[in-house]
């Protein structure tokens, strides 16, 4: 009873923190919008727009009232899901990213699988060689994998596997070609071709796709195989590897088992924070691939200065790391039964 | 944890037990081959940096329309741009502007990240609480996305780059900092520090923050590639630097539109970012273990 | 005397790197008996168990005889360890809060040495497991075998790597101070059961120890261990005999309830009782 009661008190004290972070993330948003330079009002009127009309709409996007009661009107707007209209494209903000999301899901998710696949294995092997050649030259690879800048690295790859080795597809989702040829159902490429059953765009679509995932899995691996190779020094000098060995179970054995088996939750927390950041990368990947996700809607409203648009975009980005965070931090509660 | 052991006796015979520390790191960060690696990179860097105008074999701005898109050789090792401007001339110029971005960004974020670090430590309570709801919101975005964010909103330049970033980098030195000052606030000579009647501004500044010092040196340290990577990629989108500036970053975005046919357009300014940022992230690595007492012990 | 469990000749063992020799010159034989080795922290006598086991990896073990019933230790490579550890020969660690897999449930750690051994489905495994737990003295084993290691207690835990480790029926089980992590009060109880299982299966023990009372009331020899070396080997029943002035100083340094209260002896350490024995 004492315990359901703690509980009840953790879960509502988390509750209040995601409460107040939100909030933070909106007066941050809010103050990005505000200082940005471009006149919101010029931009809806045009430039030749008499007094009177500058005046009205001023008025009605109310900039003239006090900045505390702007800002309770922009999360009025916000609670009721309205994010304002983009400037470019006219389009409500939120509609546009909905639209832009699956692309940007879609390679986020190929990465992370790629980034996984390679530093997870990566890390356990330098861990399990300590100090040995393999745990240096792991080392110095997802360094220089995190090391490098990746719209440059996108680039390169482009000039090498693209136009002079022709290996893989070049910008974009797609050959010009097939573009429009299947119906957007889940916005998800892959899986809406072969819902159509278009087996060439869909091979096309992969052909496109490995090289954007391969450079941001390969750049995240270095975050995922640091932490799994630290998890498993952790477990590696634990005395209950010596019990699983007097037990009778080989060194292989003791290391997936009972080392690679006691991190497994921990490792997804990693891998959940490590996806996140890969929207991060995906801002510089989508504009080198042309590749029209939510990275790229976000660079070019950024340069021709669309507020909404900016400030919607970094909400969601925050939205999204938060509740990450806090999908980590629930998985590790749930599976770790030390914490129960 | 591990910095405090090692600075202890700082405490009390300041300078000469402190440069044997740094002789110590130094020693131990020689004897391997990556992080030794990293800090010849990053000495050079300076050198370069210091020496540009000897160095340097042409202006970085003189264009020579003449001679545009050369490929590498006669006269410029790493050939010329659009405009016929020397591309190594140029690459030489910005390593000036790497570390303008380096140095600014340390000296705002130090300060900043100590301060609010160490005053929410020792303080503790509910200023603790509130400064690290803050530190969280702005840890709650990936860092070039909020970077973006705020030059978007002061408009983009070089020095608005500076700023997005710094604003940006901070959060992860306050955390540290106050970890730092929650294991010396409880420490004796604090205790006696406050029974002689210093007032808490003075106790943070003269006994918490030298205290807290080489860990967040250590910390920027290892921030340093994230930076530089930030900055180059603000610069590759034309929010940092602005042409004709000589800023690797930008330098690549330029060089893009020509780079099926000319290469060395994008291929070098791109390797001067890889190295300056794989020197930074080597280095971090051995001052991690330097640093990392179960380490040092080892043979 | 019948054909002994383990005889050792001239065992030796250096650590990777080190300049000298961890253990030297050590030898005994072990019958269906119980054997304590003493020695201060540091003196090898770990070493000598997991040496037994071929658990130091890095350790370069010579010995003229290390001979394990029918099986010649010095010759079997670590193929053949894998069939030997846990079913004919084993150890119980010191500690259950570190030695049991901390995520695992217990009963499933129990099981996996006779998985690892016998081909079992699982079923039999857990009827197996849970006839050990109740050999262990656990009252409710059904209860526990689902039990997380976090929520047992000490005493329960050292009781759990009991049946863990007797659980495959080995000839050889190695004791690595299996007591002094528990509260006094459960440390007899555990020895008891530990005693009875290693006596009614006859069962050669090896009880490392660093408390010279609590080996001379279990175990029938006593081998004293000082820097590397035995210095002398005693049955229990005769410590108070012992001759070599080591041992003598441990005794010396044991309170007595009942004694009058004098000054307790301090131990002395001369540099030539490590020369001894090789010279």
């Amino acid at each position: 009873m004492q315990n359901a009661q703690l509980r009840l008190k953790s879960v509502s004290s988390q509750a209040t923190t995601i409460l107040i972070t939100l909030l933070g993330l909106l007066v941050l948003t809010f103050v990005i919008g505000r200082m940005m330079p471009a006149d919101p009002v010029r931009a809806i009127v045009g430039e030749d727009a008499t007094r009177e009309t500058y005046e009205m709409v001023y008025h009605q996007l109310g900039l003239d009232r006090p900045i505390w009661e702007q800002f309770l009107r922009y999360l009025g707007d916000v609670l009721t899901g309205d994010f304002g209209t983009s400037i470019r494209t006219g389009q409500p903000v939120m509609q546009d990213i909905l639209r832009a999301m699956p692309a940007t899901i879609e390679l986020a998710t190929f990465a992370i699988l790629i980034g996984a696949g390679l530093g997870i294995p990566l890390g356990v092997t330098a861990a399990v060689n300590k100090d040995k050649w393999q745990d240096h030259i792991i080392r110095v690879f997802s360094l220089f994998g995190h090391s490098m800048p990746i719209f440059w690295t996108g680039m390169i790859a482009l000039i090498v596997f693209y136009a002079h080795l022709g290996w893989v597809g070049g910008s974009g989702r797609m050959e010009q070609f097939y573009i429009g040829m299947v119906d957007e159902r889940t916005g998800f490429l892959l899986i809406d071709s072969l819902l159509a059953g278009e087996m060439d765009v869909f091979w096309s679509a992969v052909n496109h796709l490995i090289l954007p995932a391969s450079l941001l899995g390969y750049s995240s691996s270095a975050y995922i195989t640091r932490m799994t190779r630290s998890f498993m020094l952790d477990q590696l000098g634990q005395e209950y590897m010596t019990t699983a060995r007097v037990k009778g179970l080989s060194r292989g054995q003791t290391i997936w088992l009972h080392a690679f088996g006691n991190i497994r939750v921990q490792l997804v927390t990693i891998v959940a924070l490590a996806y996140g950041s890969l929207l991060e990368g995906a801002v510089l990947i989508e504009t080198v691939f042309a590749w029209p996700g939510f990275g790229q809607y976000l660079t070019n409203n950024l340069i021709i200065g669309d507020m909404n648009a900016v400030m919607t975009c970094v909400l969601i980005v925050g939205v999204i790391f938060i509740v990450l965070n806090l999908l980590s931090d629930l998985l590790y509660r749930t599976f770790d039964p030390r914490t129960k | 944890m591990t910095v405090k052991d090692t600075d202890m006796p700082r405490q009390a015979s300041q300078l000469p037990s402190s440069l044997l520390v740094l002789r110590n790191i130094l020693t131990f960060l020689m004897r391997s081959p990556t992080s030794a690696f990293g800090l010849i990179v990053l000495g050079l860097l300076i050198v370069i940096a210091a020496f540009a105008p000897l160095i340097a074999t042409h202006d970085p701005y003189a264009q020579d329309l003449a001679n545009t898109l050369k490929a590498p050789g006669n006269g410029h090792y790493f050939g010329t741009d659009e405009l016929g401007r020397d591309i190594f001339s140029r690459l030489v110029w910005g390593s000036r502007i790497s570390l303008t971005i380096i140095f600014l960004v340390s000296i705002v974020v130090g300060p900043i990240g100590m301060i609010v670090g160490t005053t929410a430590g020792y303080m503790g309570g509910r200023l603790d609480t509130i400064m690290m709801r803050i530190t969280d919101i702005f840890l709650s975005f990936p860092s070039l996305i909020l970077s973006l964010a705020f030059v978007a909103a002061l408009g983009p330049s070089l020095n608005n780059a500076i700023i997005a970033i710094a604003l940006t980098a901070w959060p992860p030195i306050a955390r540290l900092a106050r970890a730092e000052a929650m294991t010396f606030r409880k420490a004796d000579y604090i205790a006696a520090a406050r029974l002689q009647g210093a007032s808490d501004m003075r106790i943070i500044f003269k006994s918490i923050m030298p205290m807290c010092l080489p860990s967040v040196l250590i910390r920027l340290t290892l921030n340093m590639a994230t930076v530089i990577l930030t900055a180059a990629g603000l610069g590759f989108l034309g929010l940092g630097a602005q042409p004709p500036m000589p800023e690797w970053g930008a330098m690549i975005a330029t060089g893009r539109r020509y780079m099926i046919d000319s290469w060395w357009l994008v291929t070098f300014p791109g390797l001067a970012i890889l190295t300056v940022s794989l020197a930074f992230n080597l280095l971090g690595d051995g001052l991690r273990d330097a640093l990392d007492p179960k380490q040092m012990n080892r043979r | 005397m019948e054909k002994p469990v383990l005889d050792i000749r001239n065992l030796a063992i250096r650590y990777a790197g080190a300049s000298r020799d961890s253990v030297r010159g050590v030898s005994f034989t072990l019958g269906r008996e119980r054997l304590g080795i003493v020695g201060e922290s540091g003196s090898g006598k770990s070493t000598v168990g997991r040496a037994i086991l071929k658990l130091l990896p890095t350790a370069q073990i010579t010995a003229d005889r290390m001979q394990f019933e029918d099986i010649d230790l010095l010759k079997t490579s670590e193929r053949e360890m894998l069939k030997i550890r846990g079913r004919r020969m084993s150890m119980i660690l010191q500690d259950p809060k570190y030695s049991l897999n901390p995520i695992q449930r217990v009963g499933r750690q129990v099981a996996e040495t006779y998985m690892r051994h016998f081909p079992a489905t699982k079923a039999e495994a857990k009827a197996k497991t849970l006839a050990m737990l109740e050999a262990v003295k656990i009252r409710d084993p059904e209860r526990v075998h689902d039990l997380y290691p976090h929520e047992i207690s000490g005493g329960m835990g050292q009781r759990i790597m009991i049946a863990m480790m007797l659980l495959a029926e080995p000839e050889l089980v190695i004791a690595d101070e299996p007591t002094s992590a528990l509260d006094v009060t459960v440390r007899l109880q555990v020895l008891e059961i530990l005693n009875g299982l290693v006596r009614d299966r006859g069962i050669g023990l090896i009880m490392i120890s660093h408390d010279l009372n609590l080996v001379r009331n279990f175990c029938d020899r006593v081998l004293i261990m000082f820097d590397g070396q035995v210095v002398e080997t005693l049955r229990a029943s005769e410590l108070d005999n012992a001759q070599h002035p080591y041992t003598r100083g441990l005794l010396a340094a044991q309170p007595r309830i009942g004694d009058r209260r004098k000054m307790l002896s301090v131990l002395d350490r001369r540099p030539e009782w490590s020369q001894e024995v090789t010279a």
